[in-house]
């Protein structure tokens, strides 16, 4: 069973100059430290298959980090990250890409970046290239697509690998309408067999719709978790998006 | 997360390192024959009009083996130097094995190589030098060049990501070697008290392999033999171990 568990976990970065030699040599020698930036501190918690959780706070609060961990792009400073099960992060659609490269060619890639095999990546090609709508266009190179067909071609991708842990930052809404609501539909069934989700967003409606439960952080730290309704209805009662005229 | 599926990612890595150096060139993929074929011209040119050597037969195909052999290792070397910093939106962004990065750049190379052996076997045969068993070596000795070169890279694109001077490092270093690597002159020529460590250079050693086999037909000498492969995996060993240890906050440096 796939398993996303926390233990107090904090994550540090240190400020980097450029003359990274010599403060290198400075540290090691005269045991300077840079003084240190606290992106996380002391977060814990536990998410089972089929849980949803989303990830809210204002910018620099350290949802970006949270995932990163999760996906284990980074280490944590202290404490300990545990995962059990196939990450999948969508954090950065279309990191991959080439723009040289033709749609097919970069589908490819991309599918095996997300870890399908090459017999799966020829079984579901054709599923993948009707799903983001290029059937037209997928022996095009990517330099002539628009920013929209690029995001659904890296989404598309995404949603049709095996993963167990879905990690989604800020990637739920991408293209036109039709192709937002497709989207969304995908990621619930992806839920609803099991996947684990973590999402981040700024869009309220999204995160309440998807998952049950919700963080909100501030400077690194879980100031308030409970139910997502709750936490995101005192998060933006916090922080509100227009003045009410009195 | 180790998925079974780092074969087909290589492959693909690859692949796209590979179309991408020459999608859009009209000549495409003979520009893999076309630069060491004009150096071959000027090296032949001046090396046999300026300085003549005493009696070197078929100069230009001395002068080719030495140079492809020493091209890959240069563009190898240091594109996959690069590999990390270059490549640093997946890096952040995507869960992979990091060590297919510069390993996937180094074997790109390795294609353009294997194009090049075929044109430096072709011009061999031309200049009327007989096709032998021994041949059958030259994959190995190749083979090992490749090895070695995976290995550099895995050390320094490693450390360039701490410290952007490597890459800088790296090419005033292969800019060097294309003097103390023997290109335009043979073996025979150097100094008996320096070939000992002339030996120890595996790419002076590729070098003096491959002109064994190819121009001497001859089985290269046996220290040689044992050297090559020592020194090869040792630093294929040592960049693994190495890149391991570095790779953990690659993308807090990036």
């Amino acid at each position: 069973m796939p398993r996303v568990r926390l233990d107090r976990v904090t994550k540090i970065y240190r400020r980097q100059s450029r003359q990274f030699l010599w403060r290198f040599l400075l540290q090691t020698l005269g045991g300077r430290r840079a003084e240190p930036i606290y992106a996380l501190r002391d977060v814990s918690f536990e998410l089972a298959s089929g849980q949803a959780m989303a990830v809210i706070g204002r910018n620099g609060a350290g949802k970006s980090t949270l995932l990163s961990l999760v996906a284990g792009l980074t280490a944590p400073e202290s404490g300990l990250v545990e995962v059990d099960g196939r990450v999948l992060a969508l954090l950065e659609l279309g990191s991959g890409f080439h723009p040289d490269l033709t749609g097919a060619e970069n589908l490819r890639v991309n599918a095996a970046l997300c870890g399908l095999t090459r017999r799966q990546t020829e079984e579901r090609f054709e599923e993948i290239v009707e799903f983001a709508e290029l059937a037209d266009f997928i022996d095009e190179p990517l330099r002539t697509y628009s920013q929209g067909m690029i995001l659904r071609l890296a989404f598309s991708v995404a949603v049709h690998a095996d993963a167990d842990i879905l990690l989604l930052d800020e990637m739920i809404a991408v293209g036109d309408v039709d192709f937002q609501r497709k989207s969304f539909r995908r990621i619930r069934e992806m839920k609803q067999q099991g996947r684990i989700l973590l999402c981040v967003s700024h869009v309220p409606e999204i995160l309440k719709e998807l998952c049950e439960e919700a963080i909100w952080l501030e400077s690194g730290r879980i100031v308030l978790r409970g139910p997502a309704e709750q936490v995101i209805d005192a998060y933006v009662a916090g922080a509100p998006l227009y003045e009410s005229s009195p | 997360m180790r998925r079974h599926n780092s074969g087909f990612l290589l492959a693909c890595m690859v692949t796209r390192d590979f179309k991408i150096r020459y999608r859009n060139m009209s000549l495409g993929v003979f520009w893999s024959l076309l630069n060491p074929l004009v150096l071959m011209l000027v090296l032949t040119f001046v090396f046999t009009k300026i300085f003549p050597p005493a009696g070197v037969e078929n100069f230009h195909v001395v002068v080719l083996s030495g140079l492809i052999v020493f091209s890959f290792f240069s563009l190898a070397w240091q594109s996959g130097t690069v590999s990390i910093y270059g490549n640093a939106a997946l890096i952040k962004h995507v869960p992979m094995p990091r060590e297919l990065l510069p390993v996937a750049t180094v074997l790109a190379n390795g294609l353009h190589f294997l194009i090049q052996i075929g044109l430096l076997l072709g011009l061999a045969i031309w200049a009327g030098y007989r096709v032998s068993l021994l041949w059958l070596l030259l994959p190995v000795i190749f083979g090992l060049e490749v090895i070695f070169v995976c290995g550099l890279a895995l050390i320094t694109s490693a450390l360039d990501v701490y410290f952007r001077d490597i890459r800088y490092v790296v090419e005033s270093s292969t800019a060097v070697l294309f003097w103390l690597v023997p290109i335009f002159y043979s073996f025979a020529m150097i100094p008996p008290e320096f070939r000992e460590l002339y030996q120890f250079n595996p790419v002076a050693a590729v070098v003096l392999a491959c002109r064994a086999i190819i121009l001497e037909s001859r089985v290269p000498p046996a220290t040689l033999l044992w050297k090559l492969p020592l020194v090869s995996l040792s630093f294929l060993a040592g960049g693994y171990l190495l890149f391991r240890r570095l790779k953990r906050n690659f993308a807090d440096y990036l």
